[in-house]
């Protein structure tokens, strides 16, 4: 039962080194913000998974209910996402001003340029 | 059940070369991550990730890709030194992860701090049946407005480096 009982933790934990993994190894700048995407979801999911209580329901007042889940982390985690997607309309318009001044969104050709610059 | 279909599809974005494809699985990816909040009672939160992370997000990733091209090169090198980084992290986190308390472990820390007066008193206090609308828009309602001020501070960002972007282009225009 220990094991199962971590189940969600270990998920969230090979969730988030893909979109880590995704980050350090894409070339792409594109690519590297969808891995940002996935290694923040995977943190919500973490949250959301901490905030759930055996036998619960959702936290609405409703007759009959035994436990609510936790409320705390689903506010914590709504703010987070509409965080997350301001950051990711921020990260995409700095792609779209590097893709107009190098012509490139391969990390490599980038840096090539700047070497020779 | 849920969780491997999400490691499924997110081991597949790794795979993926066509960019086109990998941001239509992160929608799916957000699709799956919001049935699984709902599994988790987390209904507010489903229904954001579907709404925001599923449509927004996969819709400026599509503006992006249509402006900057689908195709991802091949990575040059071998992939050791990350991979290893990624494992070595990985463990450290999975080694933290022995001391968190159960899933769904009614005693659990988190559930024992502030918690449970949300959960006694905010429909008394405020007359809001759903307790998450009452903790974001009162009891902490000073995080919501600083998330606006976030969004708002993103969109003058976005609208900086793109809306600057319009006027060098009719200046270089201009003398021709």
């Amino acid at each position: 039962m220990s094991a199962l009982g971590l189940y969600n933790y270990e998920i969230v934990i090979v969730l988030m080194m893909t979109g880590f993994y995704v980050v350090i190894r894409s070339p792409n700048l594109v690519k590297k913000i969808v891995g940002l995407n996935i290694f923040q979801t995977s943190v919500f999911i973490l949250y959301i998974s901490m905030g759930k209580v055996a036998d619960g329901t959702a936290p609405i007042v409703m007759e009959g209910a035994r436990a609510y889940s936790n409320p705390l982390p689903h506010v914590l985690i709504l703010t987070a996402i509409v965080v997350g997607v301001a950051t990711t309309a921020l990260g995409l318009a700095l792609v779209v001003r590097i893709r107009e001044a190098y012509g490139s969104v391969d990390e490599e050709a980038i840096q090539k340029q700047d070497r020779v610059g | 059940m849920l969780l491997g279909f999400l490691v499924v599809i997110a081991l597949a974005v790794v795979r993926l070369r066509n960019l086109f494809a990998a941001v239509m699985l992160t929608g799916i990816y957000s699709l799956h991550a919001a049935l699984l909040f709902i599994s988790l009672d987390a209904v507010d939160v489903a229904f954001t990730e579907a709404a925001v992370g599923a449509g927004i997000s996969t819709v400026l990733m599509l503006a992006t890709l249509g402006l900057v091209g689908r195709e991802e090169s091949r990575p040059r090198g071998r992939g050791w030194l990350p991979l290893t980084v990624v494992l070595v992290t990985g463990g450290a986190l999975v080694f933290a992860t022995l001391d968190m308390p159960r899933f769904g472990d009614p005693n659990a820390p988190v559930h024992t701090h502030v918690a449970p007066r949300y959960i006694q008193d905010s429909p008394n206090e405020t007359g809001v049946p759903n307790m998450v609308t009452s903790v974001l828009a009162s009891y902490r309602g000073y995080d919501t407005l600083g998330e606006t001020v976030v969004i708002l501070t993103a969109g003058i960002g976005v609208l900086l480096l793109l809306g600057g972007r319009r006027r060098d282009n009719d200046e270089d225009e201009g003398p021709r």
